[in-house]
């Protein structure tokens, strides 16, 4: 097989859904970083993907700088996206992120666990969608 | 290596006098390496053809490497001689699941009502493996084997033996919903396991036209398979898996089609027919 690295077939269905979607969307791959945005999660990001390229969880979570609705930090582990990856189940929850421009959002969001059709985990996917 | 198509027709055994030249039996495909290993991807009703020739009888194993199940790509296995031969010894290789072994998938179509006969009541000796992540060898064949983008379980296969690599991709849409030219290599389904080959067999079953009605089918328009054997880079491309609606006029047109969209680095595509045979 070619040595270039190669996404999972889960992680390329999931980009493909998420493509086509006006829900905004994003993906973390199975060692946690961020791999995919749809152009609808943009908004949110204040970037497009196709700028920012894939970016490592740790800095993902240092941009969207998460916050409980009454301002208290959260970690990347207390995220619902956080909880899908390390405990491998979904998870929801309302909070504050902080776009690219600094504009500051409150989302409620879900995460779930991506496993394929051997039970392989192949990533996260999560939607983030803003509350006005 | 020796390459042979016994069925190249794809969803559905299309007999008849507009398909003479191109052939009706649907997916089967043998490998003859130089040192008699002999390996067969998938089992459509071309494999009944395959199992009358003396050289599969009783020639040691066999190996059998299914893409995925759906029938089009198995129901000529319980028409292949050599399972009716206690002396045959059948390794069956195809897509894991995490809810139903390979045999017992396999079984729901051999056995009642579909089947005449059970699966375990076959005289073959039958041995079934789900197919790993890493690659394996069977005789002088090195193999790798990944998921691609079509309904089901299902796996493309990459052969690597005498110097030459092959690519059997049957059914396979490599971006559904999005252009292949608008992504980097690294996420479009497939590329991994065709990327540089000698051969690539690869799905072209509908026109440009006909795509349209089908997107998520699991197949690839003429145009798709044309970009995915370009970006791959692939020595030789094989188009595959024609739709039963279409004769060999249509194919002959769809041919000369490909030649002239062709943009790719290699040899101009060619489609697949009946008896056709390739060294690689």
């Amino acid at each position: 097989m070619s040595t270039r690295k190669q996404k999972s077939l889960v992680l390329i269905l999931a980009r493909e859904l998420a493509t086509n979607l006006a829900t905004p969307i994003y993906i973390a791959d199975a060692v946690g970083d961020l791999v995919y945005f749809n152009e609808p999660a943009e908004q949110i990001a204040s970037g497009r993907f196709v700028e920012r390229g894939e970016t490592s969880i740790n800095d993902w979570v240092r941009m969207l700088a998460p916050e409980t609705v009454d301002g208290k930090p959260l970690t990347r582990e207390e995220m619902p996206g956080g909880i899908a990856f390390a405990e491998r189940r979904p998870a929801h929850g309302t909070m504050r992120v902080t776009g690219l421009d600094g504009t500051r959002h409150t989302v409620e969001t879900t995460a779930l666990p991506l496993f394929g059709p051997d039970g392989e985990f192949h990533g996260i996917m999560a939607i983030f969608w803003e509350l006005h | 290596m020796l390459v042979r198509i016994w069925g190249c027709r794809g969803s559905l055994a299309t007999p008849g006098p507009e398909t003479l030249r191109y052939g009706g039996n649907t997916s089967c495909v043998e490998v003859e390496c130089d040192d008699g290993t002999r390996i067969i991807f998938d089992a459509g009703t071309g494999i009944r053809v395959l199992g009358r020739r003396p050289a599969v009888n009783g020639a040691g194993p066999i190996h059998l490497c299914l893409t995925h199940l759906h029938l089009d790509h198995i129901e000529g296995i319980g028409f292949f001689a050599p399972i009716f031969d206690p002396a045959t010894e059948v390794h069956v290789w195809g897509p894991p699941s995490s809810v139903r072994s390979l045999d017992e998938r396999l079984a729901r179509y051999l056995s009642a009502p579909l089947f005449p006969m059970e699966l375990s009541d076959l005289p073959a000796t039958f041995v079934f493996h789900d197919v790993e992540d890493e690659p394996w060898e069977i005789g002088s064949a090195r193999l790798d084997a990944a998921p691609i983008s079509h309904p089901g379980a299902t796996l493309g296969y990459r052969l690597q033996a005498d110097g030459a690599t092959l690519a059997y991709l049957p059914d396979h849409e490599p971006a559904v919903g999005v252009r292949l030219d608008n992504l980097t290599s690294d996420w479009i389904s497939g590329f991994g396991l065709a990327e540089g080959v000698d051969l690539l067999i690869h799905d072209a079953q509908y026109t440009d036209d006909e795509y349209l009605d089908h997107v998520g089918w699991g197949h690839s328009s003429i145009s798709q398979a044309l970009s995915f054997g370009a970006i791959t880079a692939v020595e030789r491309l094989l188009l595959f898996h024609h739709d039963p609606l279409h004769s060999d006029d249509d194919l002959d047109r769809h041919q000369a089609l490909a030649h002239e969209l062709w943009q790719g680095s290699g040899a101009p595509p060619e489609l697949a027919f009946e008896g056709m045979e390739l060294r690689i």
